[in-house]
């Protein structure tokens, strides 16, 4: 009964923190669609764990938290999106300088709050079903945003693939020459999509900060946001699959906490490096078959486009 | 109505200019951001570009942390010529100096003066098998490098911390997470007593010159820049881009490797948690602001060197978190990509009405 217990612990762990990596990831999922890669995630979801603290220790309020993540997530992938859709930057180096800013720009907007925390509100779940022995412990006793972001993946999923204005999104990502010449606007659809997409690293970000630990320290995203750009790659870019590469990486994090349930002593540094190796491992199992991999990759992943 | 325009021909001045202009464009932002926390700009902003050169002392720390910059983005830069976008120099760098810090524990108090030597092989060693696994992992299973890179840098901090947590740690060090002091066979000769300034900087400039030569004047350079520039032309002259991926990255692991050996035999002395404040990041910034050219390089390196200078003089005389200097390592960067915009595109007036009737003039082929 303990084992079992501790196993529906991990998974619920496991689904906890994988959380924030499946919204990002659905997020970046969906610039890449729209033919934009993003390595800034990492710095976006920094300024917004350090935002949506700010904001939901100054309102006594998480969702005011979960709030200002999202705006500031949008608005500095506005700032993004300027460089690399209306200015055709680099979109690797623009990315990676979003990401160093954003880090460092947390860290120091973030002093004031280092070592202070929220208070942690009761999750009660879904009634009735988190009652169910083992699985309403495994599964029904999350936060409403795990939910959210599960709807949120089917969703992305259906618009992707049975509407128009998902499949003008992804032709933008294929052949945004078609798509221009057919009369789309693709740098403002690139630009919503990017907004988007950072709504919900900021988002993802503030769920770090203000529901998952509930604190603020310097470095917290600790490479979530690589993690979440290499979802998109293990997803294919479906969003479905992305929930279960969300889940995989959340539990390699939990591990630690499971091996400990169960009596197994390994040095917490192993257990740290754990999610990146396995992140490793994955990508080069999901790259090895080239041709899989391209079937849903957005044939202008990465290319300026230049009406 | 001011328009983007795309130039006949890219404008070779703009170039060098744009890393001047970007730089004048941060220390502006730099000085309205201290403005806007409010801090005093004109004390603050000489923290970063006017203390750390006003004395011989200031010079030489300069050149302390210009030396492992340096050395890492010269393999990155390698790198991004190749068309290989390596940025895990951080992970490389700090493989290094564990490989190297191993040798180093090791050395026996008697052993010859120039066993540092092998300390710095050590690192190089080590830094080489890091960048390796990268190339291994893109040639053998087509996995993306810059993510993989970025997470083996993950891995290597948390070997690096396991290490001088547990098994390396100094059995007299009151349990602080280092290893013990490094025997003086096992440092590198300093350059200028009274300064921390180590051979590591002679040998990043050292390295900056091999560099030159190897990308300026060499076969093997030319080639892999072929292979950079436009993978299908390599493929038609018989140029091999594995051989490219191989040998940009074990070059950059090398020297990224070398750069932590350096840290921990030269300015350091023992291995810590901090070997590095991130080095192998910043150096991918110096690698752009000095355009990827072994020579200019090394000047974009003494800058980030002053923008670590600089952001702990702020902390510890203005009371500012440290983490400004990452702040200003992402402006320098964001300003250096809008300024190089400007190499292929310039400014033109144009009434709108203008704009729409080319458009309908000028066929889509022609154009």
């Amino acid at each position: 009964m303990d084992m079992m217990n501790a196993i529906a612990q991990l998974i619920a762990n496991s689904i906890n923190s994988g959380t924030p990596l499946l919204l990002a990831g659905l997020g970046l999922l969906l610039n890449e669609k729209a033919g934009v890669l993003n390595l800034g995630a990492e710095g976006i979801m920094a300024m917004g764990a350090v935002a949506g603290f700010a904001a939901a220790s100054g309102a006594a309020n998480p969702e005011a938290g979960l709030l200002a993540g999202a705006v500031v997530g949008a608005a500095s992938a506005w700032f993004f999106s300027w460089f690399v859709v209306y200015l055709n930057t680099n979109q690797y180096a623009t990315g990676l300088a979003l990401s160093l800013f954003g880090v460092g720009l947390s860290a120091f907007v973030g002093q004031a709050y280092v070592g202070m925390s929220l208070v942690k509100d009761a999750v009660n779940g879904i009634p009735w079903l988190n009652q169910t022995p083992f699985v309403g412990e495994a599964l029904f006793k999350q936060h409403y945003v795990v939910y959210c972001a599960v709807v949120l993946a089917v969703v992305l999923n259906y618009w992707l693939d049975k509407t128009r204005s998902g499949l003008t999104l992804r032709a933008v990502g294929e052949s945004p020459e078609s798509a221009h010449a057919l009369g789309t606007p693709v740098r403002r659809l690139r630009m919503v999509a990017l907004m988007a997409g950072g709504a919900l690293c900021g988002l993802a970000g503030a769920y770090l900060s203000v529901i998952y630990t509930p604190l603020w320290a310097d470095g917290m995203i600790a490479g979530r946001g690589w993690i979440a750009l290499s979802i998109t790659i293990f997803a294919t870019w479906r969003p479905l699959r992305a929930i279960g590469g969300a889940y995989l990486f959340g539990g390699s994090t939990m591990l630690a906490f499971f091996l400990q349930a169960i009596g197994v002593d390994v040095p917490a540094q192993i257990i740290n490096m754990l999610p990146f190796v396995m992140v490793v491992v994955v990508l080069a199992a999901m790259s090895r078959n080239v041709e899989w991999l391209r079937v849903n990759m957005p044939a202008s992943l990465g290319k300026p486009f230049k009406p | 109505m001011l328009k983007l325009e795309t130039r006949n021909t890219p404008a070779t001045r703009m170039q060098w200019v744009s890393p001047i202009l970007a730089l004048f464009l941060t220390v502006a932002l730099g000085a309205l951001l201290f403005a806007l926390l409010g801090k005093p700009p004109v004390k603050a902003l000489s923290m970063f570009f006017y203390e750390p050169i006003k004395s011989l002392y200031g010079l030489s720390e300069l050149a302390v942390k210009a030396a492992p910059l340096i050395l890492c983005a010269l393999g990155l830069a390698i790198c991004y010529r190749a068309n290989v976008w390596n940025i895990g120099a951080e992970g490389q760098l700090l493989m290094g100096a564990v490989a190297a810090g191993g040798v180093a524990i090791a050395a026996p108090a008697d052993a010859p003066r120039a066993y540092f030597v092998l300390v710095l092989l050590a690192g190089m060693a080590g830094g080489m098998v890091w960048a390796g696994l990268t190339a291994w992992l893109k040639d053998k299973f087509n996995a993306n490098e810059i993510l993989v890179s970025l997470m083996l840098t993950y891995v290597a901090s948390n070997i690096l911390i396991y290490l001088v947590f547990g098994p390396w740690r100094d059995p007299n060090g009151f349990n602080f997470p280092q290893s013990k002091v490094f025997e003086d066979v096992a440092m590198m000769p300093k350059l200028l007593q009274g300064t921390r300034i180590h051979w590591g900087f002679v040998l990043s400039l050292l390295a900056a010159g091999a560099a030159y030569v190897f990308v300026f004047r060499s076969y093997a350079g030319y080639q892999m820049q072929v292979g950079g520039l436009s993978p299908m032309a390599a493929r038609y002259a018989g140029y091999s881009s594995r051989k490219a991926l191989w040998g940009s990255l074990l070059t950059c692991g090398a020297l990224a490797g070398l750069a932590g050996a350096c840290e921990i035999a030269g300015p350091i002395g023992q291995l810590h948690t901090n070997v590095s404040p991130g080095y192998g990041f910043a150096a991918i910034i110096v690698a752009f602001v000095g355009r990827l050219h072994p020579i200019t390089m090394i000047l974009s390196a003494i800058l980030m060197s002053m923008f670590y200078i600089g952001g702990e003089l702020a902390q510890s005389r203005l009371g500012m978190p440290s983490a400004i200097t990452g702040v200003f390592q992402g402006m320098l960067l964001f300003s250096l990509l809008v300024c190089d915009t400007f190499i292929h595109q310039k400014i033109v007036w144009k009434s709108s009405a203008k704009t729409a009737s080319t458009l309908v003039l000028i066929p889509q082929k022609g154009a």
